[in-house]
């Protein structure tokens, strides 16, 4: 139980994806600008990081480890997870329109997330039982999406205040990244 | 364009980094040293030479509908091979790049040069657009990581430097974030007294809809 809220703690605060590991930053800038789209962005990585790190943990533990080829896991990793991006693109597609359609245009953009890649590789780093791999998918999606319903909220902030011209655009969106990441800086203790 | 010209343009007029704004996460994540900076720049460097050199050879033989899963296995390759060869020759800093190591594989700008560049041309000027890209993002990464190293532990390469006052802030997270907006916002101001550039986004793998692309508009206006 204790490892659970630990993990729990360090995948939503202080070891945040997006803020303390630099992972997905790419759609953290991208699409942080409304915040229905950085809703739709943080779920679509949060089911994709559950059902990759659900795959690759008897993949890796199965296959790669018996067969003493482990080396080759950032292969076999990436080509699951754009496998499985591609498959779930065409599930929701037939399965569930409505949902695609929110969900779809960001689906693809997800195979070169290093979000989703990054936290399978972490996962067997740490060496995580099945049931603590899921559920650090999960937070760390959630925390994902946390920091990008947030940062949206600061970015229509920032995108009317008047900022030096040079400073106009990305520099100013990654100066107020700075500021939430300096405030997440905050958490680092706790959970520990 | 000459073969020179494939070359120079990646270090300064189309520098992935500061002025195509791609490959963001290593910039970030791997930039407290220079040292680090360097590490993760050349191993970049190789990956995108050899990608780019065996995409430029595939280009026949890969089919159009089935390109991005090809690339990103050869991509991958590459990458586990550096992976091997800097865990038995450079162990120190295998283990401070970390993770940043495997995720060369996502990194939008080999992927990007692959599908823009690779894809269409000869293998010579490939290989040496690959190599010109490649150390734009060293010569970039070790910038950042230098201003950080400096500002946040008073040290240039793990040499001691007479700082009087190091900011710890510089080498966390926050830091990252602040001086690679401060280098850019500084990139931006001096571009706008040359004639405008042009990079990255059509060419980007993701069809112009990352980050880099949707900010580029607001950058350049």
């Amino acid at each position: 139980m204790k490892t659970f809220f630990a993990i729990m703690l360090a995948a939503l605060l202080t070891d945040n994806f997006v803020l303390t590991k630099f992972m997905g930053i790419c759609p953290f800038l991208g699409v942080s600008k409304k915040a229905s789209s950085s809703l739709g962005m943080g779920a679509a990585v949060t089911f994709v990081m559950v059902c990759a790190a659900a795959v690759t943990y008897p993949v890796y533990h199965l296959i790669l480890e018996p067969l003493d080829i482990t080396y080759l896991k950032t292969i076999a990793f990436i080509l699951i997870i754009a496998l499985f991006v591609q498959l779930v693109e065409t599930a929701l597609k037939k399965l569930m329109p409505p949902l695609y359609k929110a969900l779809g245009v960001y689906l693809p953009l997800i195979t070169t997330n290093c979000a989703v890649l990054g936290l399978t590789i972490l996962n067997i780093d740490n060496e995580y039982s099945f049931f603590h791999s899921i559920e650090n998918a999960f937070f760390s999606g959630a925390g994902f999406l946390m920091v990008l319903l947030l940062f949206s909220g600061v970015r229509s902030r920032v995108e009317e205040a008047d900022v030096p011209e040079t400073f106009k655009g990305v520099p100013a969106t990654l100066i107020a990244a700075a500021i939430l990441s300096l405030s997440f800086l905050g958490f680092s203790g706790i959970g520990g | 364009m000459s073969n020179l010209d494939e070359f120079k343009k990646g270090l300064l007029k189309e520098n992935p980094t500061l002025v195509g704004l791609l490959g963001m996460c290593p910039t970030l994540a791997i930039t407290t040293t220079a040292l680090n900076g360097i590490g993760m720049g050349l191993a970049t460097t190789f990956v995108l030479v050899g990608s780019n050199l065996v995409i430029s050879l595939l280009k026949k033989v890969i089919p159009r509908s089935v390109k991005l899963p090809c690339y990103i296995v050869i991509i991958a390759g590459f990458v586990t091979l550096i992976e091997m060869l800097m865990k038995g020759y450079i162990p120190g800093l295998y283990k401070s790049l970390g993770t940043f190591l495997s995720l060369i594989t996502v990194n939008c700008i080999i992927l990007g040069r692959a599908e823009v560049f690779a894809s269409k041309n000869k293998v010579l000027p490939s290989v040496l657009d690959g190599l010109g890209m490649g150390l734009g993002f060293t010569c970039s990464l070790t910038l950042i990581a230098s201003v950080r190293e400096i500002l946040g532990a008073g040290t240039l390469f793990g040499l001691k430097l007479p700082v009087l006052n190091t900011m710890t802030i510089f080498i966390l997270p926050a830091g990252g974030f602040f001086v690679l907006g401060c280098i850019i916002a500084f990139v931006n101001r001096i571009a706008k007294k040359k004639p405008p550039v042009t990079a990255g986004c059509a060419e980007c793998s993701l069809n112009g809809e990352c980050a880099a692309c949707e900010n580029k508009g607001g950058a350049e206006e």
